[in-house]
């Protein structure tokens, strides 16, 4: 049945771009998937809360005013020796936890963004031209990505960051380390991008949609912009909120490993390296609370791009 | 099959010789040599006669060679920082890597091909949506988090396995080994479960999903309506057609365990290559990265070729053509 | 018990999120041994899930609601998984469409024999088995069967594989075979040795066959009597004979009113009552005043194409040495002339190099030799100027496969005002769309269609926004590629009408290609045939079905499904 035509629906009137949206298989499948919803709060939610960190902080950890080193290391509110207007406890400095993880997390989602759109670009750019041009503009692309490929993500991007590091003057190293850090990520994720938009493109630039529009005359470029790249989307979508995940991880890796954000403007990766030092010493908690809010973030990016996948694999269906 | 070996040698030393200009490039252009041999309060004479011993008048072509030449020796000069030769401090610490890497893709791939199969076959049941929601939760933790919380648990707060380094080796004269003592396996098991579970989770969910998109294929419904048994249909038919997409992927993933190496090092404090590479960077010492790189680029290398010789052996497609 | 098979009263329900579709209703059927029923229906009117049903591998969620299937006296139905894999492959075999996806690539066609037959036969030796399957490739008609046993799938051709499918189906001794649409993928001259071959093995084992198909030509070829399904019903049933010549039920009789024939051309297909949406006539435009029209007025008086020995050839496998390069000569020294205002086909199996050939006149791949002129200009030599723009944009063209050849992320307005648009064949938008409103009212979709996107459309409507498309830069050349080979043949009947309509209308050139003799009949003025890329032939139609000059014209002449059943139309 299934690879048989469906039945017409009598329709009388062209449908409303509501009515479309509603009927819709991936946001059908989205309204009656509760995992993609939760999935979907928290990280609508961790976003919000991150970005408007300013107007909902109790504190604000930069401002040397508020933070007094006789309030450091204290455990959170509902411990022995927690104090109520520190939630979740203050770090070595006396910095509000609470406030700290808001303002890093911001950090985190900002640079993964950042370095997402980066690799999607340009990924996403040279693989619709590869897989639509051919010949020697595919080979020369791929092989490069090929090339990269070879060595792992994380691996490229703690070297890319370090090299981006050397060049900088040690006085400019703090300032321009985030930019470093978003370079570098973005560097290493495009031949993913570029390998699935070229493997979409050729599928697409064969279909006899392509052909029609060559036949009318439309040049390389236009075909390319308007009628391959609406097309290729779906499954770069889907490499992107999981690549989204990633980054975020690839950050807090390297932040961690001392190679990212640096601690005067912490990101959850650099609160934990930051934690790691005292877990020893029995406060866990300034590990504790980035840690976790790091896994929940990067969890329900993951579930969203899992059942993203799903949804739009009309196989799976 | 003696071309389709020779083609492929053929793009792995393609992806060394870029490789290798990569990191050439590295000496050259990342900070100044003669810095980083002399330090900054040397005289213009000294400079002058380093400039001179290394070369860095010549062509770039001839300097490029002649690291070419050296790189074939394994020789990549003196580590600025510790100033010894960099092929005998990778040597050293390439049994630690190793051995960590070939315990955490053994967990990796039983445990993970094994958990797939399973719930690719058993696609419905309870503990098989269980394993996959805890998989999920295992792409999601970073190495390093699951590295502190193993070290938290097992080491601070149950005091069963020691938190960091490498102890009970043996010395093999050629290889210093941890496997052949309790002391040294004590040691690895924490960094080892760290190293797999990334990998662990992408295995086990990529199996699954392949199992699941073999079963949609009319061979699977046309050996249905043969009435031939589940067992035979899941093991004969499904399982060997998943595999040949899941030995890339596995392939990839071994490469992964190396690169995570050097977080999971990191955190365990496990005197390997991964650690020494991380410290490199720190200080830029350009030697150590570049030949790390070379390093692991040529473990890449030939873990794709055995893949490609794997894909050979299993796809008769490859292997007899049309 | 004369009856192998009885259905009776079948219900098969899809609960879908949009409410339950009916795939199957109050559907009854009856096979007796050595006996071939033809389920002939089009797309979506159930027949492959009744074959489905029948051994109860409906596709998740399809289930039977109501009836009875009784097999050989037992009843099939709520049978346990267990009890229903031995009656799969050892009492009831199938064979399936697609002889390339069938069978598990990785093993070899032995194995896979050897495994079914040690299944079906219970305790058997090793090379008992192996003997077995050496019978029954060699009785499904294939040679050196010891040797083809290490054989993997993939070097058999398709024909051959299909051998091997119904070889695999029969291992069981099974005393009834589903056949769903079993030549469909396969060319013509395969499609009736295989046909050939179950209808032997039907008679030699007395054996019964459901055939499912879309065919009515399979039909007439192959079935002793026959059930017409529509929209899940089971209209008519009868001997083949009376459904083909003396159909009762209105459906059947626009379905064999709808078959294009061989044996005689006919101005236009007879009016199908029964087919999917768009027959509602819509306002068709003045083609003396409408914009449409002004191409007409430009008309030349010369060839509309001319080829002269045209090549090209793809490369297969690349190699640094020339004589280790696997190359195809896919067009080979091709020349032929096309007139303005007549409809020329080009006739061959697939391979042939047809649609090559179509494509490098529309100037998708460029040749390595020969020449092109359109309208008399040269559009080969120098692709990119002007003159050669302008004859190419004369010239459009129709495809095969009506869900590929549009846009799915824009809207039918957009698709079909882009030549408009980009070569501002209007100065404004509000006449655009106007025009666009127009062109769809033509084709027979009506303009509301504009701004629906196309997944809401059935193929045979996509066709109709493609011809609307092709139509918006009043081109002067028509090329269609098998544009109905994709369609049920109602649908195709009225596709094909249309387009004799628009020729006519617009004095447009055509140059038609397809596979299918009968409707190259029914469409051309002049007929080109070809083999392995090279010209056999070029007649007018009626002498090529009457006299054929080249032996490979008559070998396809003698393939063509014999249609003597059907009565006087």
């Amino acid at each position: 049945m299934s690879h048989e035509q469906p039945q017409e629906r009598p329709q009388d009137r062209p449908l409303t771009r509501w009515q479309r949206f509603k009927d819709n298989d991936i946001i059908w499948s989205f309204l009656h998937s509760p995992g993609a919803m939760i999935a979907a709060a928290i990280t609508v939610f961790s976003i919000l809360a991150c970005l408007f960190a300013p107007l909902i902080a109790p504190f604000d950890p930069f401002d040397p005013s508020q933070i007094s080193l006789w309030d450091g290391k204290l455990p959170p509110a509902w411990v022995e020796g927690g104090q109520p207007q520190y939630l979740l406890g203050t770090d070595n400095q006396g910095r509000d936890m609470l406030s700290t993880i808001l303002y890093g997390g911001r950090l985190s989602i900002l640079v993964g963004l950042a370095a997402v759109c980066l690799g999607m670009v340009l990924g996403v750019t040279l693989g619709v031209i590869s897989g639509y041009v051919g010949g020697v503009t595919d080979a020369v692309i791929m092989r490069i990505a090929d090339v990269q490929l070879t060595i792992p993500g994380i691996l490229l991007a703690i070297l890319i960051n370090g090299i981006g590091r050397a060049f900088l003057p040690l006085e400019l190293r703090q300032e321009f380390a985030v930019y470093v850090v978003i370079i570098a990520i973005g560097l290493t994720d495009w031949p993913q991008f570029a390998r699935v938009a070229r493997g979409a493109t050729m599928v697409e630039a064969n279909k006899e949609y392509v052909q029609a529009a060559r036949i009318i005359g439309l040049p390389a470029w236009l075909i390319m912009v308007r009628h391959v790249l609406p097309n290729t989307l779906r499954p770069v979508l889907v490499i992107a909120t999981i690549g989204l995940a990633l980054a975020i991880i690839a950050e807090a890796t390297l932040s961690f490993l001392g190679q990212g954000i640096p601690p005067t403007t912490p990101s959850l990766g650099t609160l934990i390296r930051v934690g790691n030092e005292y877990l020893f010493s029995g406060l866990w908690w300034i590990t504790f609370f980035p840690a976790i809010a790091l896994v929940v973030l990067v969890f329900a990016v993951n579930l969203l791009g899992d059942w993203m996948r799903d949804a739009l694999n009309p196989k799976l269906r | 099959m003696f071309f389709f070996i020779l083609k492929r040698l053929a793009q792995s030393v393609l992806v060394m010789a870029i490789v290798s200009a990569v990191s050439f490039s590295l000496f050259n252009f990342v900070g100044d040599p003669v810095n980083n041999m002399v330090g900054q309060d040397a005289t213009r004479e000294q400079r002058l006669e380093i400039r001179e011993q290394l070369g860095l008048d010549d062509p770039v072509l001839t300097q490029y060679s002649r690291f070419l030449g050296n790189m074939l020796q394994g020789d990549f000069g003196l580590s600025y920082r510790i100033k010894r030769p960099v092929d005998q401090l990778i040597f050293e610490r390439l049994p630690a890597t190793l051995e960590l890497v070939f315990v955490s893709a053994i967990i990796a791939l039983v445990v993970g091909i094994g958990l797939g199969v399973y719930t690719g076959i058993r696609r419905k049941s309870w503990i098989s949506r269980g394993i996959l929601s805890v998989s999920l939760v295992g792409v999601s933790l970073p190495t390093f988090i699951i590295g502190i919380a193993l070290i938290y648990i097992f080491a601070v707060h149950l005091r069963w396995l020691p938190s960091s380094g490498r102890s009970g080796t043996v010395d093999l004269g050629w290889w210093k080994t941890s496997l052949l003592t309790v002391d040294g396996w004590r040691a690895i098991i924490l960094p080892a479960i760290t190293l797999s579970l990334f990998q662990l989770t992408l295995i086990l969910r990529l199996v699954r999903a392949e199992m699941l998109e073999v079963m949609q294929t009319d061979f699977i419904k046309f050996a249905r309506a043969r009435g031939l048994s589940e067992r035979a249909i899941n093991f004969r038919h499904a399982l060997r057609n998943t595999l040949v997409p899941v030995i890339t992927i596995i392939g990839l993933n071994i490469g992964g365990l190396i690169a995570f190496s050097v977080i999971t090092e990191t955190v365990f404090q496990w005197p390997g290559t991964g650690l020494m590479f991380i410290q490199a960077v720190d200080f830029v010492d350009v030697p150590i990265m570049a030949a790390y790189l070379v390093f692991v680029a040529l473990l890449f290398v030939l873990i794709n070729l055995v893949v490609d010789i794997l894909y050979f052996v299993v796809d008769p497609r490859i292997r007899l053509g049309n | 018990m004369t009856e192998l098979l009885k259905i009776s009263g079948l219900d098969v329900d899809f609960d879908t999120r949009r409410g339950t579709v009916h795939a199957a209703r109050g559907v009854s059927l009856t096979v007796r041994p050595g006996e071939v029923l033809g389920l002939v229906g089009e797309s979506g009117a159930g027949k492959s899930t009744i074959g489905n049903a029948i051994v109860d591998l409906l596709e998740s969620p399809g289930r039977v609601s109501a009836g009875s299937i009784l097999f050989e006296g037992e009843e099939l139905r709520g049978r346990s998984e267990a009890e229903m894999r031995r009656v799969r492959g050892d009492r009831i075999g199938m064979i399936f469409q697609d002889p390339q996806t069938s069978l598990n690539p990785l093993m070899t066609v032995g194995a896979q024999l050897v495994e079914t037959i040690e299944k079906t036969n219970g305790k058997i030796s090793g090379a008992e088995a192996e003997n077995r399957a050496i019978e029954l490739l060699e009785q499904v008609g294939i040679t050196e069967a010891k040797a083809r046993l290490l054989a993997y799938p993939h070097q058999f051709s398709g024909g051959m594989r299909q051998r091997v499918v119904i070889a695999l189906a029969l291992a069981g001794d099974p005393d009834l075979i589903i056949a769903d649409e079993p030549t469909t993928a396969l060319d013509v001259s395969i499609q009736a040795q295989i046909l050939d071959l179950i209808k032997q093995l039907c008679r030699e084992r007395a054996l019964g066959v459901i055939i499912v198909t879309h065919d009515i030509g399979v039909i007439a070829n192959i079935a002793d009597r026959v059930a017409v399904m529509y929209r899940g019903e089971v209209v008519e049933t009868g001997d083949v004979a009376q459904i083909l010549g003396a159909p009762t039920h209105e459906y059947t009789k626009s379905l064999i009113a709808a078959v294009p024939r061989a044996d005689r051309k006919l101005d236009r297909f007879s009016s199908v009552d029964y087919i999917e949406g768009g027959t509602t006539p819509f306002k068709r435009i003045d083609i003396q005043t409408h914009w449409l029209g002004e191409s007409q007025r430009e008309r030349g008086s010369g060839p509309a194409i001319e080829i002269e020995n045209l090549d090209l050839s793809f490369t297969l496998q690349k190699a640094l040495l020339k004589r280790n390069r696997k190359m195809l000569q896919a067009v080979d020294d091709v020349s032929f002339t096309v007139n303005e205002g007549e409809t020329f086909g080009l006739v061959g199996e697939s391979g042939s190099g047809k649609s090559t050939v179509a494509r490098l006149i529309a100037g998708l791949y460029r040749p390595d030799g020969g020449q092109i002129r359109v309208i008399g200009q040269d559009v080969v030599s120098h692709p990119k100027s002007a003159t050669a723009r302008t004859a190419r944009r004369a010239l459009q063209m129709i495809f095969q496969d009506p869900y590929s050849s549009l846009n799915a992320r824009m809207r039918v307005l957009d698709i079909v005002a882009e030549p408009i648009r980009f070569y501002r064949l209007t100065d404004r938008e509000s006449e655009t769309r106007k025009i666009v409103g127009d062109l769809l009212d033509h084709v027979g979709l009506g303009a509301s269609a504009a701004l629906r996107y196309p997944h809401e459309f059935s193929g045979g409507q996509r066709q109709r926004i493609s011809i609307a498309r092709a139509l918006a830069s009043r081109p002067r050349i028509l090329i269609c590629d098998e544009p109905t080979s994709a369609l049920d043949v109602s649908v195709q009947a009225t596709i094909l009408n249309l387009l004799k309509d628009l020729q006519q209308e617009l004095g447009l050139t055509m140059l038609f290609i397809s596979h299918d003799l009968p409707v190259v009949r029914q469409m051309c003025d002049r007929i080109a045939v070809m083999r392995n890329g090279g010209i056999c032939e070029v007649s007018d139609t009626e002498t090529l079905f009457s006299a054929p000059t080249h032996e490979y014209s008559r070998h396809l002449l003698d393939l063509m499904p014999r249609m003597d059943l059907l009565g006087e139309a």
